[in-house]
C-alpha cells in the first residue's frame, strides 16, 4: 500500500461530493482524508482525496472517477512536486504549572494559540501530516483533550494551474 | 424555434418528442400525474401502460436492445421509482441506453419524508451512468436533451431524470434544440493510431489468435466491420453471452460462446491462445473463470469505448480506447499492410487443433432418464422453426444458457438477455419491448417457470396493446439452475427449489389457464412429438400473445460447465468428463 494524493476538479453542483465519495466506497477504496472547497472559478470545486492503494487499483479508481459526468479533471500530486497541508486545532490541558511548557512546544512548531482559559489552551497548527504528528507527540504528555483536523489540501509547485487547463479542455471539446 | 410558454409537464412531453422518443413504457401516479395529462394529447409518443414499473423498465431495455434506440420508461415517485431499481441496475450492467423519468414530490416537500417520497437520485447513484434531480422547470429541456445524449453516447447506459411535481406544475418556456452543458463528458471514439498499429502487428504474427467478442460490438453496431476482421485475420472467434449474433453462428471461424457454460472449443481456444484481441468485452468472471489461470500464454489486445474496462480485471499489452466501429475500421488497413509486408501467418496447425476440439466436443445433450422432454430439444426446435430473423429473449437460468447455446444466431440484436445482473423476470417485459420496437419480427420469450412467475403480469399489457409476443415456458417445475448447483455441489439436497408447476405436482399455477386469464393463447406440450406442431401454431398466431407450457425434465443440466472460481482448464464437457488437454499439446 502506498499513499496517493488526488486533486479532483468537479463542477460545482449539488451532490457531487456524494458521487465522488460513493464511488470510492463502492469500488472498495479506502479514503484516508478528503477536503472539498471552492476554487478561483465559481463553477468549479476542488476535492483533494488522499487514498491508500497500490498503483494499478489507483489507475482503476482514477478511470472510474473520470467517468463521473461532473468530474472535469483528476491530477495526482506527488509529495515532491506539490505543497500539501492540513490544518489542526488541538485543545491541551495547560494550567499554570504546565502552560510554559505547552507554549514552548507551540513556538517550536510555529503553531499558534487561538484560545486560552485558565486550565487549557487551544492550538492551531498547519503543516504536512508528519509535522502535525510530531506536534501531537510533543503535546501528548500534557494531556490532549480534543483534536480536529482537516483533510489534506494540496497544490502543485510552479506557475501552472490545473483549473485553467481543465477549463481549456472543456471549452475546446 | 421561438420559445413557447408551457407548463413544466408540457415541457417534459415536448422535450421527449423533440429528442425522438416515440414509445414510453410507464405507469402514472401522484407525483408524475401532471405529465400524464399533456402526454395524453401527444401524437408523436405512444405510451404503453405497463402493470408494474419493473416491467416498464425491462420493456424499455428490450426496446433499446432490439432497435439500438434509447428506451424510455416513466414512473411516479417513491415506490414507482424504487420499482425501477432492478431494470436500471440491469441496464447499467449490460450497457443499455435507457432514460427513466420519475416524478418527485414537490420541491418544497423534498426532505420531509412526504407521502411517496424516496431519494431515487441517491438510490440510483451507483447504478446509473448519470442522474438528475430537476426542481426548476426551466432546466427540463436541457436536462432531457443531456440525459438522452449521455444514455446513447460513449458506453451506453441508464440515465434517470427525477422531476419535482412542483416543476411540472409551474409555468415555464420551452425551446429546442438545447445546448448541452457537459464540460466533464467527452467519450473517446477515435482510437490511437500507434496502438492500432501494434494490434495489427500482433494479429498478423500470432500463431494462435482468438478474437474475444463482447456485447460492445452489438452496441457499436460494428458487426459488419467485425465480419471483415474475422475474414481478414483468419482468427478463431468467440462470442460472449452478450455478443451472440455479433458474428453469424454459421461463420466457420465462430467457435460459439466462451465461459462457464461455453463450448469446449471456445473455452479451449482462449486457454491455448497466444493472442487474444478482446473487442467490447470486460473479462467478466463468468468468462475468465479463475482469473490467474485464464489464457496464460496470450498477449492481450483490449479495445473498448470505456477506458475503465481496460486493465480492470486482466493486465493488457495493447490498450485501445475507442468506438469499435472506428477501431476495427482502422485496424483493417493496418492488418492488410502487415500481411503485405510480412505475408499472412500460417494458422493451419491452430485450426487443425480447433477442428479436433470441435469434432470431439460438439455441443450436445443427453436425453433425460425420466421419460420427460428434453429442454434443449424444445429450445433447439424453437430456433430452427422460427429462424434467424426472429428475436429471442431469455430470462435467467438454465433455459437462458440453453437458448444461448442451442439457437443459431445470424444477426446482431436478435438475442436479448440479462447478462451482467442476471435478472430473473427480464424475459416477458423485455420481449414486449422488443416486439414494440420491431413489430414485424417474431419475438420469442424463452422463459423459465421461475422467471415467468416474476413478471408475467405484463401479458396483460401485451394482450391489451396488441403486442403479440410468444412465450415458451421451459417448465421444469423448479428453479432449475439453482437445483443444478444443488445437484452438483450440495449433495442433491434440494432446498427450496421446487416450484410445483410441472408434471406430478399440484401445478400451481396452471400456465395454460393463466394464459387464458390474460387473454393469451395457452398451449401445453408434454411430449416431444408435439413440440413442432405447438411451435408452428404459436408462430401462426399473430393477433394475441401465446404462452406455451413446455413440460420438460427437471434433471437436465447445462453442459459444458466450468465450476465457479476454478480454472477454465477444468471445464467439464458433461458431468465428470473433462477434455484430455495433453493430447493437443
Amino acid at each position: 500500500m502506498s499513499r496517493h494524493t488526488l486533486s479532483v476538479l468537479v463542477e460545482n453542483k449539488p451532490g457531487v461530493l456524494t458521487r465522488v465519495a460513493g464511488l470510492f466506497a463502492r469500488r472498495a477504496f479506502n479514503i484516508h482524508s478528503l477536503a472539498v472547497g471552492p476554487t478561483e472559478h465559481d463553477d468549479i470545486s476542488r476535492i483533494t482525496v488522499v487514498v491508500d492503494v497500490e498503483e494499478s487499483p489507483l489507475e482503476q479508481v482514477t478511470k472510474q472517477l473520470n467517468k463521473l459526468v461532473h468530474v472535469l479533471k483528476i491530477v495526482e500530486l506527488e509529495p515532491s512536486s506539490s505543497v500539501q497541508r492540513e490544518i489542526m486545532l488541538v485543545k491541551v490541558r495547560a494550567d499554570a504549572a504546565y502552560r510554559t511548557g505547552v507554549l514552548e512546544v507551540v513556538q517550536l512548531f510555529r503553531a499558534k494559540v487561538v484560545d486560552v482559559v485558565p486550565d487549557a489552551v487551544t492550538i492551531e497548527a498547519t503543516g504536512n501530516p508528519d509535522k502535525l504528528a510530531a506536534l501531537l507527540g510533543a503535546l501528548e504528555p500534557y494531556g490532549i483533550r480534543e483534536i480536529v483536523k482537516s483533510g489534506t489540501v494540496a497544490v502543485g509547485r510552479g506557475a501552472r494551474s490545473i483549473t485553467d487547463r481543465a477549463l481549456e479542455r472543456a471549452r475546446t471539446a | 424555434m421561438p420559445a413557447e410558454s408551457v407548463t413544466g409537464a408540457q415541457s417534459i412531453v415536448r422535450s421527449l418528442e423533440e429528442v425522438g422518443a416515440d414509445v414510453v413504457f410507464g405507469i402514472p401516479g401522484g407525483a408524475i400525474l401532471p405529465t400524464y395529462d399533456p402526454l395524453m394529447d401527444s401524437s408523436r409518443i405512444r405510451h404503453i401502460l405497463v402493470r408494474h414499473e419493473q416491467g416498464g423498465g425491462h420493456a424499455a431495455s428490450g426496446y433499446a436492445h432490439a432497435t439500438g434506440k434509447v428506451g424510455v420508461t416513466m414512473a411516479t415517485s417513491g415506490p414507482g421509482a424504487t420499482n425501477l431499481v432492478t431494470p436500471i441496475a440491469d441496464a447499467n450492467m449490460d450497457s443499455i441506453p435507457l432514460v427513466a423519468i420519475t416524478g418527485q414530490v414537490a420541491a418544497s416537500s423534498i426532505g420531509t419524508d412526504a407521502f411517496q417520497e424516496a431519494d431515487i437520485v441517491g438510490i440510483t447513484l451507483p447504478i446509473t451512468k448519470h442522474n438528475y434531480l430537476v426542481t426548476d422547470p426551466a432546466d427540463i429541456p436541457r436536462t432531457i436533451a443531456e440525459a438522452f445524449h449521455i444514455a446513447r453516447s460513449g458506453r451506453p447506459g441508464p440515465v434517470l431524470v427525477d422531476i419535482a411535481k412542483s416543476a411540472m406544475q409551474a409555468q415555464t418556456t420551452f425551446s429546442w434544440p438545447q445546448d448541452l452543458n457537459l464540460p466533464g463528458y467527452h467519450p473517446v471514439t477515435k482510437p490511437h493510431a500507434k496502438q492500432i498499429k501494434e494490434a495489427a502487428r500482433l494479429l498478423a504474427t500470432a500463431r494462435r489468435p482468438v478474437l474475444y467478442v463482447g456485447g460492445g460490438v452489438i452496441r457499436a453496431e460494428a458487426s459488419e466491420q467485425l465480419r471483415q476482421l474475422v475474414d481478414a485475420s483468419g482468427a478463431a472467434t468467440v462470442t460472449t453471452l452478450m455478443a451472440r449474433g455479433a458474428l453469424p453462428d454459421s461463420h466457420p471461424q465462430n467457435l460459439g460462446m466462451p465461459g462457464m457454460h461455453g463450448t469446449v472449443p471456445a473455452v479451449a481456444a482462449l486457454q491455448k491462445a497466444d493472442l487474444i484481441v478482446a473487442l467490447g468485452t470486460r473479462f467478466d468472471d463468468r468468462v475468465t473463470g479463475q482469473l490467474s489461470t485464464f489464457a496464460p500464454h496470450a498477449a492481450i489486445v483490449h479495445a473498448d469505448i470505456d477506458p475503465a474496462e481496460i486493465g480492470k480485471n486482466k493486465a493488457v499489452d495493447v490498450p485501445i480506447v475507442g468506438d469499435l466501429k472506428e477501431v476495427i475500421a482502422d485496424l483493417l488497413p493496418e492488418l492488410a499492410r502487415e500481411h503485405e509486408s510480412k505475408g499472412r501467418p500460417d494458422l493451419g496447425a491452430w485450426w487443425r487443433q480447433i477442428d479436433d476440439w470441435r469434432e470431439t466436443y460438439p455441443l450436445g445433450y443427453a436425453q433425460p432418464d425420466d421419460g420427460h422432454m428434453s429442454p434443449q430439444y424444445v429450445i433447439s426446435r424453437i430456433g430452427e422453426l422460427s429462424g434467424p430473423e426472429s428475436i429471442y429473449v431469455a430470462g435467467v437460468g438454465q433455459h437462458q444458457m440453453w437458448a444461448a447455446q442451442f439457437i443459431r444466431y445470424e444477426h446482431p440484436k436478435t438475442w436479448l438477455n440479462s447478462g451482467g445482473l442476471g435478472t430473473m423476470g427480464y424475459s416477458v417485459p423485455a420481449a414486449m419491448g422488443a416486439k414494440v420496437g420491431r413489430p414485424d419480427a417474431t419475438v420469442w420469450s424463452i422463459d423459465g417457470d421461475g422467471c415467468f412467475q416474476m413478471t408475467n403480469q405484463e401479458l396483460a399489457t401485451c394482450a391489451i396493446n396488441e403486442i403479440p409476443i410468444k412465450v415458451a415456458v421451459i417448465n421444469n417445475s423448479s428453479l432449475g439452475m439453482v437445483r443444478q448447483w444443488q445437484t452438483l455441489f450440495y449433495e442433491s439436497r434440494y432446498s427450496n427449489t421446487d416450484l410445483h408447476t410441472g408434471h406430478g405436482t399440484r401445478q400451481i399455477p396452471d400456465f395454460v389457464k393463466l394464459a387464458d386469464a390474460y387473454g393469451c393463447e395457452g398451449i401445453r406440450v408434454e411430449h416431444a412429438s408435439d413440440v413442432d406442431a405447438a411451435i408452428k401454431r404459436a408462430n401462426e398466431i399473430d393477433d394475441r400473445p401465446v404462452v406455451v407450457d413446455f413440460r420438460v425434465s427437471r434433471d437436465s443440466m447445462v453442459w459444458p460447465m466450468v465450476a465457479a472460481g476454478v480454472s477454465n482448464d477444468e471445464i467439464q464437457y458433461a458431468r465428470g468428463i473433462s477434455p484430455a488437454w495433453d493430447r493437443e499439446d
